[in-house]
């Protein structure tokens, strides 16, 4: 396995593999002129969504936390943030700016978008401008941070795509990689393999905490037994029969070897290296979102039926050992190990070809989910607004 | 030809991995790991993804599969035949 990468080392030692300028909302309301922005500034990309109004408590805290760690992920250069009004921009700007990185705030009110956009526009040309000149610099295999997620599994998920991740894992692991899983209910039947794996009896009772915590969500607000949205239809169709069964391929990718050596709450940002678990949602796209938060730089998805989703700032690596789905949806596909489940290839052989992607994945080739503009950036919310 | 596969030995059920299984096709199943194979008749078209009995399994039968409970059965079902939604739910939940 080679053991360097070519990336971008910030202003806080960081590493990153892009080398993004950001126009970044703080609430809804700035989603046009943050667009406005980036239409105008050719280079810069705008990061809209549609929250960030009259949110409170641990709510709102995750909010700034998310926003906050999106900024200061290693793969974006510069910040331009927009909001309605200063304060709440400027929470969001000194968070970005603890990094060292670039980053300057706008207000829109007793301004009007004409004369912000005017205002951001000016930076973030300057931003672009000088990002543009960033060099990418050798840089050991350990400064690389790893996720994964999974989606739109089926069988195959568990038998070819994500072991596929869990070999991967157990390599960079050894190479001393900070790495994290999360999809907390999408554990429930094989909790307990999660549990065993856990470094020591404090991390285990964290993990078993928040994984009681989120059974406890599901037990409130379930009118069923989930059969119809755990397993999703698209699991169903491709052959998942139950959560337990659909948990036990989920465990697939944190491989045989390496442990759990600590938890997450939602977008925390882990402190040492090692194998971390994050408190998450398993809808797709919020919790790629809340690891690029955490300042994750490459993102391992193993699909089986083919999800299609992207995140605007880490790179979604896409496996897949359904020859179906490979076939049919082959665009979106980085790594095909499908023949994984013909003998074709061995399990150490699959890792390597993942890991091999990973490396030219880090070194600047766009992903299949970049080169088509897939850039889904949602917001975990924990409940209504005031 | 593998048509399905096992991720442990003592699995009741496996995952077709091959588009357009048909009923009466002598099966190759793979157990994962062990680079060993068993041999069974399909007794029913299954999809790709989906999962074939290895034994005849009655209503409250626990399915296994990578060696571990994944749930219960509420119909019969025969070996050879697709186990799947129609025949197995969750304990969970």
């Amino acid at each position: 396995m080679k053991t360097t990468f070519q990336g971008y080392r910030r202003e806080n030692g960081r590493v990153g593999v892009r080398n993004h300028v950001i126009v970044l909302p703080v609430d809804d309301l700035s989603n046009a002129a943050a667009e406005a922005v980036a239409n105008n500034i050719k280079g810069a990309l705008a990061i809209p969504h549609p929250y960030g109004r009259l949110q409170f408590g641990a709510d709102l805290d995750l909010h700034f936390r998310t926003l906050i760690g999106a900024g200061s992920n290693p793969n974006v250069a510069a910040v331009v943030v927009i909001g309605i009004e200063e304060q709440w921009t400027k929470k969001v700007v000194d968070g970005i700016a603890a990094t060292g990185k670039p980053v300057q705030g706008f207000g829109i009110e007793l301004h009007g978008d004409h004369d912000t956009i005017m205002r951001a526009s000016k930076v973030a040309r300057e931003y672009v401008q000088w990002a543009s000149e960033l060099v990418r610099v050798e840089c050991p295999l350990s400064d690389l941070w790893v996720s994964t997620k999974c989606g739109e599994s089926d069988t195959t998920s568990g038998c070819g795509g994500n072991p596929t991740v869990g070999d991967a894992f157990d390599k960079l692991y050894a190479a001393g990689c900070t790495l994290v899983f999360g999809e907390t209910t999408e554990l429930t039947g094989g909790e307990q393999l999660v549990a065993a794996r856990c470094r020591d009896d404090k991390v285990r009772a964290d993990f078993m905490r928040m994984f009681d915590r989120y059974q406890g969500v599901i037990e409130r607000h379930k009118t069923s037994d989930l059969s119809d949205s755990q397993p999703t239809k698209g699991n169903i169709a491709g052959g998942l029969t139950t959560i337990e069964e659909k948990a036990l391929g989920n465990i697939q990718k944190i491989g045989r070897v390496c442990t759990v050596d600590g938890v997450l709450d939602k977008a925390e940002v882990p402190t040492h290296a090692g194998l971390w678990f994050m408190d998450s949602s398993s809808a797709a796209a919020e919790m790629v979102t809340l690891c690029a938060a955490s300042g994750f730089a490459v993102h391992f998805f193993p699909t089986g039926q083919g999800n299609v989703i992207g995140n605007p700032i880490l790179p979604v690596i896409k496996v897949c050992a359904n020859p179906r789905t490979v076939r049919t949806m082959s665009e979106h596909i980085d790594v095909d190990t499908s023949g994984l489940l013909q003998r074709e290839i061995t399990m150490d052989q699959a890792g390597d070809m993942l890991l091999e992607m990973m490396f030219r994945t880090a070194n600047g080739r766009l992903t299949a989910a970049e080169a088509l503009g897939h850039r889904e950036f949602v917001l975990t919310r924990l409940y209504e607004s005031a | 030809m593998i048509h399905c596969v096992l991720h442990d030995p003592n699995d009741s059920v496996a995952v077709v991995v091959v588009e357009g299984m048909k009923a009466g096709t002598r099966m190759t199943g793979l157990v994962l790991d062990q680079d060993r194979t068993i041999e069974l008749d399909c007794l029913e078209d299954i999809p790709i993804g989906h999962k074939v009995a290895l034994k005849d399994m009655a209503v409250g039968d626990t399915v296994i599969k990578y060696g571990v409970d994944i749930g219960k059965v509420v119909q019969p079902i025969r070996k050879g035949t697709h186990a799947h939604v129609h025949n197995i739910k969750t304990k969970r939940w």
